[in-house]
């Protein structure tokens, strides 16, 4: 007769109280007219995943959130996923298999080799030694390598769907290891897009593999530690370096230098460093204003705050402003992403249970920094609480280098003013910065020009435009990587993964 | 001591022409060893080589084995692998092509 009780309770605040509660929610937001539509999926959205990441985390305690070696171990052991086949990666599985022989642990990576980018190996390979010892142990202990293989969802707790030449199968895990590394944040500047502008990290990585830069003009600019060891190898490859600009002031340099005599192994390559460094035109607060060519890259021009400008003719501008955190699957995996770092605590442990996370997505702390997370992580994983407890010290220690590595390199404003207004800022839809300037919102800005929504899926404008306009990278959505439809369904139609239900969108 | 070197490369064919290259040598490495800096040509028609050198900018794909959007910087070299850069394919996009989504 009477509705029954739960509507009208639902129902009272909406007769009580003040008339327009909408408004008094979310008036500021909604303040600026013109945006007023636009901005009102924002809102929603945003509800709504935050909604589904509460659920992934309660589903996550109650499907892993089980101290290790309780239910378990009895009969096969955990089932360790490690994401990543960098440093952190490498010595996460490598702990975890060796603390605990029932564990199955297996080591996605979606480069053909592991190692990562500072171990990289390839058709001229380097002496790394500690890498060898490293990926040595992996195999005496029986660790599995899926390689290449890239994670493409993460559809429930405990599953992962893995995309590699065969199609898409799932994984199931016990414990996951985050350890997705870094990626080099570019900046546009007039003429970035011509073919021989590149970056630091990536000429690294080509000339491991075998790029010839003999007797080639090289100008290495940017931001970081990573310059100098860019600027070692290619000079031990016989390439020219004519100049080397890094944007920091001299003064934070050396704050930086100094700090890398505290550690032994830093200090070391510090020295290293120092060494190749002679005869090289280092040249602090300074940044390459454009690039200029016909077709390709012919000359770059490098400007400093007093707006003095040098022309510097060269065959090759390797330029990278700093590294950023990769933490994309973590956010996917409704880990907690804030200043687009992922918040781990002194175990590595994320807040979601059963996820870890190690190395540069925590922070860019570099390789010892990995190495000794990807320790603590595989540990933790295995539930070696006292183990991951001593190396503490040490981690507190790492983490104060993470601090002063962001601080001595960071981005100097004028950096904000480089690109113009014909300036491509999203190479793969070729939107211009004249076209982004005017949002201010990130969704708002990619569903109008399609900035972000081509096949890199903003990774590259993404570090960019966080930078330009404080963008806030969007939580990914499955795939995660351009995948071909032939990979979703090999065989047809007949076989349905949990990724073919989510139809790529383009 | 002939044998010897042809087992530790690979032969290729870069825009037609036959290359050799040595084993493990991923396909942007040997494509930029062969003189080639425009591999790809962008929406506005402009070219573009390689940018992040790991996977992540999609700036170095290229037609392998008559697939279109190729990353060459993950690739390595395989024995007779047909490379084609800056096609036409890329940028104009034939209909029912297998361009990635």
């Amino acid at each position: 007769m009477s509705e029954p009780d739960l509507d009208r309770s639902e129902q009272q605040p909406r007769g009580s109280g003040r008339p327009s509660d909408p408004s008094t929610e979310s008036g500021d937001c909604l303040s600026g007219t013109a945006y007023e539509s636009a901005e009102l999926p924002t809102h929603q959205q945003l509800a709504t995943t935050n909604q589904r990441r509460r659920e992934f985390r309660s589903d996550a305690r109650r499907a892993l959130g089980r101290p290790a070696g309780e239910r378990f171990k009895t009969k096969s052991g955990l089932n360790i996923v490690v994401v990543g086949g960098g440093p952190a990666g490498v010595a996460a599985a490598v702990t975890a298999a060796s603390a605990d022989p029932t564990a199955r642990v297996t080591l996605i990576d979606d480069n053909p080799a592991l190692g990562g980018q500072i171990w990289r190996q390839g058709a001229a390979p380097e002496p790394a030694v500690g890498a060898r010892k490293w990926l040595r142990r992996l195999d005496q202990l029986g660790v599995e390598r899926r390689c290449p293989a890239t994670v493409i969802d993460t559809p429930s707790p405990g599953r992962l769907v893995v995309a590699d030449a065969e199609g898409t199968s799932e994984l199931a895990y016990h414990r996951l290891i985050v350890a997705t590394g870094a990626t080099e944040r570019f900046l546009p500047f007039p003429g970035w897009t011509l073919p021989g502008v590149l970056g630091a990290g990536a000429l690294q990585a080509l000339v491991k593999g075998g790029l010839d830069v003999r007797g080639l003009r090289i100008v290495i600019a940017g931001t970081g530690p990573l310059l100098l060891a860019v600027t070692d190898l290619v000079r031990r490859r016989g390439g020219r370096v004519v100049a080397l600009a890094e944007q920091a002031d001299f003064s934070s340099v050396m704050t930086f230098g100094r700090s890398m005599w505290r550690s032994p192994s830093k200090g070391l390559q510090a020295l290293g460093f120092a060494q190749s460094l002679w005869n090289v035109p280092y040249r602090f607060a300074t940044w390459p204003a454009r690039a200029e060519g016909e077709g390709q890259l012919e000359r770059v021009v490098l400007v400093n705050p007093l707006g003095e400008a040098n022309v510097v003719e060269c065959d090759l501008l390797a330029c990278g402003f700093g590294l950023r955190p990769n933490v994309a699957l973590a956010q996917a995996l409704s880990c907690d992403v804030v200043d687009g770092r992922v918040v781990v605590d002194d175990r590595q442990q994320t807040i979601v249970d059963g996820v870890y996370c190690a190395g540069e997505p925590t922070g860019i702390g570099g390789l010892d920094n990995a190495l000794l997370q990807g320790r603590i992580a595989g540990l933790a994983a295995v539930g070696r609480s006292e183990e991951v407890r001593s190396l503490s010290r040490r981690r507190r220690r790492e983490q104060r280098f993470v601090a002063v590595l962001e601080k001595a390199f960071r981005l100097r404003s004028e950096l904000r003013s480089l690109p113009e207004t014909d300036t491509i800022v999203c190479r793969c839809e070729d939107v211009t910065w004249g076209r982004v300037r005017e949002f201010d919102d990130v969704r708002d800005c990619k569903l109008k020009t399609r900035c972000g929504m081509g096949p890199c899926q903003g990774r590259v404008c993404g570090g960019a435009l966080e930078f330009l306009k404080g963008f806030r990278p969007e939580t990914p959505r499955p795939p995660f990587f351009p995948v071909t439809l032939n990979t979703l369904a090999p065989t047809g139609a007949s076989e349905r993964t949990p990724a073919s239900e989510d139809a790529p969108e383009e | 001591m002939g044998d010897a070197r042809a087992q530790n490369t690979v032969r290729i064919s870069i825009d037609g022409r036959p290359v050799t290259v040595a084993v493990g040598t991923t396909v942007a490495v040997a494509v930029w060893n062969h003189g080639i800096r425009r591999f790809r040509v962008g929406v506005a028609g402009a070219g573009r080589g390689p940018l992040c050198g790991m996977g992540i900018c999609y700036e170095c794909r290229l037609t392998i084995d008559g697939q279109p959007g190729r990353r060459s910087c993950l690739l390595p070299c395989v024995q007779g692998m047909c490379i084609e850069t800056a096609t036409e394919s890329e940028c104009t996009e034939p209909a029912g092509g297998t361009r990635d989504v």
